[in-house]
């Protein structure tokens, strides 16, 4: 088998690395994404890349710790999709739009 | 081998990742972001995260996402239309995104050593077990807090959801 | 490699074994059902219909592939994928049996025993909704739709008390592994009463197990929660626009969600491959019996032909049946065999109680269903789960 050009095991910093791209793709379909959902999803996506660093210093520091941030991030992010949704859901319900330009009322 | 699957996993995440940005439809970008959380869970897996990884695929996949989809089904929720941006935006975001993670990673790069890699196996401090007798023991005032927060959302989301609009 | 190679075999086998079950699964369906209606079910193709499924199959593959114009192709074509690929991957964490020796060769008879085997198939079937959920969404039809909104609701209503009702044999348990699961439950209280999580102290199980069967039901989308493809209002639910191998795709799929569901109900409640009583009062004979009775009835009816080709083919079965029950008084293979012969004992029960309901209960209305799962199952199942807690922390 030919060496591959690659070590054999991942250094920890290409996790935090992936965890920083994946931060900055939500940041930018949070900054640049119109409808509603996507720009939650987009928060989701940056949640997710939090707890993947959580995670990779949990294995670093040998440690549960982080297992336990993360986890507390996911019941979190639960409590607020559930409550982000209800939200979108009656924006809906009252401008028929899901364009967040155009919910800006307060604005003027 | 835990390279190979490193790079085949983070490669779907970052795919994924994009995919979600650059898609018009709610839809697609629903599904990709399962797409980030699956593969996100067979990295904690690799990091040894048992009981993290099930728990990323059971809430965040299997109930958060599903909850996504639902109401973009049920709102029929269509592409979104291209918005007018200024110019600097269109011309200068994606640069300036890049130059952001490639500091980043230069950062991170410099401040672990490459000596130090995740070998698959190598912490088993993850299972449930370990995971519960933590949760139970130092963290039980957070874990009652984020209860009482969970119930405060359920009864938020009824109220809201159930507003009859005049 | 020779472990790479043994999974690889272990896998072809169960693969082989798993697909031929859902094959013939759907038969024993068409045939117990007709039974129950008085009919008399398939029996063109082959003795008593018996290769009705290879007949099934060749259609499928060869029907019209039609392509409706108005779908949303890219996840048109994934919806089945999705659907099919988690409902069979669960297989993977079943346990069938003991370790074995075969010669040189230890194993156990499964694929992987995870520490976090439960978890993994409640994380598969949460998964599972996309499938169903996106080919009501994709196929871009209201009746679609209606079915794919329906599922996705439904599953999410149930998940819950089906966690729950998971959640306190574990507690009884103390552990998430399939294998450590059954082996846990093995033994008997006062030499005869089996120690399965239905009849194990602190706390019976009976509860979870009930509770734990009707979220099941809903989970796999069959009657009486079949609102997803209610035929009489949705016209066919969430497959309607669906033909020939993407069709069958969603068949399989409810079919293996249908065996994974019996395979964890047995081996959370009803202790495995643990026979349901002592070698000594002769649970190493009760196989052999049952397919000698077979195998005699067999013969009686092939004696006595109530239709002129019965004469041979129903000896030829018995001498297949009275073939296997030597078998299990073999010496070296009955140790193979009998734990199987208990799994798939009451996996099958099971799943004959699936179609035992599907041939007698009417269909839900949906705002029943919703009712049924918050207003009485999931209070139930908190209920249920505090009890036991209580009792395995008091004793």
């Amino acid at each position: 088998m030919p060496q591959l050009p690659i070590p054999a095991s991942p250094p920890i910093a290409w996790y935090l690395i992936l965890s920083v791209i994946l931060f900055a793709l939500g940041v930018a379909g949070f900054l640049f994404r119109r409808n509603i959902i996507t720009v939650f999803m987009s928060i989701e996506l940056m949640l997710n890349a939090v707890n993947l660093s959580f995670v990779t210093f949990s294995y670093k520091l040998r440690q549960v710790d982080g297992h336990i941030f993360s986890f507390f991030v996911m019941v979190v992010a639960a409590a607020e999709a559930a409550v982000g949704l209800a939200i979108i859901l009656t924006v809906f319900k009252n401008r028929q739009t899901l364009e967040i330009d155009e919910v800006s009322s307060l604005k003027n | 081998m835990d390279s190979i699957l490193f790079i085949v996993f983070a490669g779907i995440a970052v795919l994924c990742g994009l995919n979600l940005v650059l898609q018009k439809h709610p839809i697609s970008s629903a599904l990709s972001l399962v797409g980030v959380m699956g593969s996100l869970a067979v990295l904690y897996l690799l990091l040894g995260g048992e009981f993290i990884a099930m728990a990323q695929l059971i809430v965040y996949a299997g109930a958060i996402m599903v909850l996504f989809v639902f109401v973009i089904m049920l709102l029929n929720a269509g592409t979104e239309p291209v918005s007018k941006r200024r110019l600097w935006v269109t011309y200068g975001g994606v640069p300036l995104m890049a130059a952001g993670i490639g500091i980043g990673a230069y950062v991170l790069q410099r401040s672990f050593p490459s000596t130090e890699s995740v070998k698959l196996g190598a912490f088993q401090g993850g299972g449930a077990y370990e995971i519960g007798k933590k949760l139970f023991e130092t963290y039980v005032l957070p874990f009652e807090i984020t209860s009482v927060l969970i119930l405060v959302a359920i009864i938020g989301a009824i109220v809201l959801a159930s507003k009859e609009v005049n | 490699m020779n472990f790479l190679i043994l999974s690889l075999i272990k896998a072809a086998v169960v693969a082989f074994v798993l697909m031929t079950t859902l094959a013939y699964l759907q038969w024993i369906e068409r045939k117990v059902i007709a039974h129950i209606q008085l009919r008399v079910g398939p029996r063109r193709v082959g003795p008593h219909g018996l290769l009705q499924p290879l007949a099934d199959v060749i259609k499928l593959l060869t029907k019209e592939d039609m392509l409706p114009s108005h779908v949303n192709k890219p996840f048109y074509f994934l919806a089945p994928f999705i659907a099919v690929f988690f409902a069979l991957i669960a297989i993977s964490v079943i346990p069938f049996g003991t370790e074995i020796t075969i010669g040189p060769v230890k194993t156990a008879m499964q694929l992987t025993d995870l520490n976090i085997g439960v978890l993994f198939i409640l994380g598969l079937s949460g998964m599972g909704v996309y499938g169903v959920a996106l080919a009501g969404w994709a196929s871009n039809n209201k009746y679609a739709l209606l079915g794919g909104l329906r599922s996705s609701a439904q599953m999410i209503s149930y998940e819950l008390p089906m966690a729950m009702a998971i959640a306190a044999p574990l507690l009884m348990l103390n552990t998430l592994s399939f294998r450590q699961l059954v082996d846990a439950q093995g033994g008997y209280f006062f030499g005869f009463i089996p120690r399965w999580t239905v009849f194990q102290g602190p706390f019976p199980q009976v509860v979870s197990f009930i509770l734990f069967m009707i979220a099941a039901f809903a989970e796999t989308n069959r009657v009486p929660f079949d609102l997803p493809e209610a035929e009489n209002e949705l016209v066919a639910g969430f497959h309607t626009e669906y033909s020939s191998m993407k069709f069958a795709s969603f068949f399989m799929a409810e079919y293996a969600n249908m065996v994974t569901v019996s395979c964890v109900a047995t081996l959370l409640f009803l202790g495995g491959w643990q026979p349901p009583f002592p070698e000594q009062y002769g649970a190493k004979f009760v196989p052999s019996l049952i397919f000698a009775l077979g195998a005699l009835l067999c013969f009686y009816h092939g004696f006595n032909p109530a239709r002129p080709f019965d004469k041979i083919t129903l000896p030829v079965v018995g001498v297949v049946f009275l073939g296997v029950a030597a078998a299990f008084v073999a010496p070296v293979i009955s140790t193979i065999l009998m734990p199987l012969f208990w799994f798939a004992a009451k996996v099958g029960i099971i799943l004959f109680l699936y179609i035992w309901v599907r041939a007698t209960l009417p269909r839900f209305r949906y705002d029943q269903l919703m009712r049924f799962a918050w207003t009485f199952m999931f209070p139930v199942a908190v209920v249920n789960l505090f009890v036991t807690g209580l009792l395995v922390a008091l004793s």
